[in-house]
């Protein structure tokens, strides 16, 4: 079996990164390239560069950042943050990333998902899910249809059909019940779309997303742990690797996640304020019984 | 070129078969941090006679073969691997040189090593991503590969049931475990087909990508050495004179 990785996300807004990250001997640094290579050296198994920018001219910057951080470090990149089109894709690609993770775009357009995958490969193309815990979430769906945001009709479609046919396998009960506590939310959280969560995660492996970057909105910047219920019931039903991302703070929260059977764990924060260390908690996971890559 | 004094004495750029399918920066990223250049190659003769060449792979099994026959790369590959110039493939690299994948039923590989490629089995997510271990074969002797993490990306491999005729066509192989064995990586003298993404496997990839240098520029000298007899190829990428 592969190993539970790892995976420092940097936000990157104008090719340099927010979010303060301190190394205990790097000097406030907003160079990308210098921060992968120090997450690298602390051990990372991969790295997110999550690009915050609004502008266009703020994109082609990033650009730059994926080119020299490419430059810099010898493990998976991943690239996400305002992809519209599988021509974004290929400049990405052709900078350096070896994967893109498309969100927003794809719930108004479910299909980019599938050009990407077909162009490059489902290993290079992950959907990153942002899910919002909303209780009363069908009721809303069905009784006031008129409420829901427009343009993501298609795949409220296509999420609903995933569900179908997932209700003809065993786990069905169980899914369906918790497709309902979650929805998938576009534009960096802000914007509801009345497309269930977990049923658009699956939706999106069929389509060709080779891995799932699902985060937890409620737990995102918490550090009270991953939303374990919601990883839990992702990782029953998707058939690819699951990435889970929000909330985490101490060892024990993405020993946790593991065991809740995400096959990677996602962190900014706590990496980035050096709270906690990948060597240190590469260490600690070892220690409760995971396979984990040295460092 | 910007960087002559990093490259050793008289090496030519190494040649990075332009696929159209694949990214290639990450691969020449890990090579320039070694001190070495490369250059995309689409032109058939030049990547044979390249004296070190890489065959990437990213995408899927039948477009890759597709245009690998259109640029007639697929002619280069196996005159490369056939009169054991130094060449190194990469993922679906590794699974091109096969006979085929289940991923494209009959749709021929270069059959430069016996075997199909399948589907990894159920019960494991599909693809495989990350990192997993490597370890040389029992009885295979000291190779290039030593045990270590390496970084994968792939939902085909070859199983390491069907290594058998490989390693009776003179390949060394490496397994890992994912729902079974399968087999990691494959070498023969200078020729190095690795499963995983040797450019993204950090310390480990980066070491084993300097000893597949070290191997295949001797292996090049020994070849110049047996050129002024006259029975070696014009190496025409810029050679040592």
């Amino acid at each position: 079996m592969s190993a539970l990785r790892i995976i420092p996300c940097l936000d990157v807004k104008a090719g340099r990164v927010v979010k303060g990250v301190r190394f205990r001997d790097l000097a406030d640094s907003g160079d990308p390239a210098a921060l992968a290579a120090r997450y690298e050296e602390a051990g990372a198994d991969e790295l997110v560069l999550l690009d915050v920018s609004a502008t266009l001219e703020d994109r082609k910057a990033a650009l730059g950042a994926v080119r020299a951080t490419r430059a810099a470090v010898g493990i998976p990149l991943c690239v996400g943050g305002g992809l519209r089109s599988a021509g974004d894709a290929a400049h990405l690609l052709e900078a350096g990333a070896d994967k893109v993770a498309v969100n927003s775009a794809a719930l108004r357009n479910p299909a980019l998902i599938q050009e990407i995958a077909a162009r490059f490969g489902s290993q290079c193309c992950v959907l990153a899910v942002d899910a919002l815990r909303a209780p009363r979430f069908p009721e809303t769906d069905a009784a006031r249809p008129g409420k829901l945001s427009p343009g993501f009709g298609a795949a409220r479609d296509i999420a609903g059909r995933a569900l179908e046919r997932l209700a003809a396998g065993a786990a069905a009960a169980e899914a369906l019940r918790a497709s309902a506590a979650w929805e998938a939310v576009a534009d960096a959280g802000t914007l509801a779309t009345g497309v269930p969560a977990l049923a658009w995660a699956l939706a999106g492996a069929a389509l060709g997303a080779g891995e799932i970057l699902l985060t937890s909105v409620d737990r995102d910047g918490t550090a009270s742990g991953y939303e374990l219920e919601l990883v839990a019931a992702a990782a029953r039903i998707l058939p690819v690797p699951l990435v889970a991302s929000g909330g985490a703070e101490t060892a024990e929260h993405f020993l946790a996640g593991a065991r809740a059977g995400a096959r990677a764990l996602l962190a900014a924060g706590v990496f980035h304020a050096g709270r906690l260390t990948i060597r240190d908690l590469k260490r600690s996971l070892m220690a409760g019984g995971l396979e984990l890559r040295p460092c | 070129m910007k960087n002559d004094k990093s490259i050793p004495r008289g090496s030519a750029p190494i040649a990075v078969a332009r696929t159209g399918v694949a990214n290639l920066a990450s691969v020449r990223a890990a090579f320039a941090r070694l001190g070495r250049v490369t250059a995309p190659a689409s032109d058939p003769v030049a990547f044979a006679r390249a004296p070190l060449a890489v065959l990437p792979g990213v995408g899927a099994f039948g477009p890759a073969m597709d245009a690998l026959r259109a640029s007639e790369l697929d002619l280069a590959v196996r005159e490369r691997v056939e009169a054991g110039r130094p060449t190194l493939a990469i993922c679906l690299g590794f699974q091109l040189l096969l006979e085929g994948s289940e991923e494209a039923p009959g749709v021929p590989g270069l059959g430069l090593v016996p075997g199909v490629a399948r589907r990894f089995g159920a019960g494991v997510p599909i693809p495989q991503l990350g990192w997993n271990r490597v370890v040389p074969d029992a009885g295979s002797g000291v190779g290039l590969v030593e045990e270590g993490w390496a970084c994968f990306a792939n939902s085909y491999r070859l199983g390491s049931g069907e290594a058998a005729l490989a390693r009776a066509a003179g390949w060394r192989p490496a397994s890992a475990e994912y729902g079974g064995a399968f087999v990691a990586t494959l070498e023969r003298g200078p020729s190095l087909a690795c499963q995983f993404h040797p450019e993204l496997s950090g310390a480990w990839g980066a070491a084993l990508l300097r000893r597949w240098l070290e191997r295949a520029d001797a292996a090049v000298a020994t070849a110049r050495g047996t050129e002024l007899e006259g029975r070696w190829p014009t190496a025409a990428a810029g050679g040592a004179r």
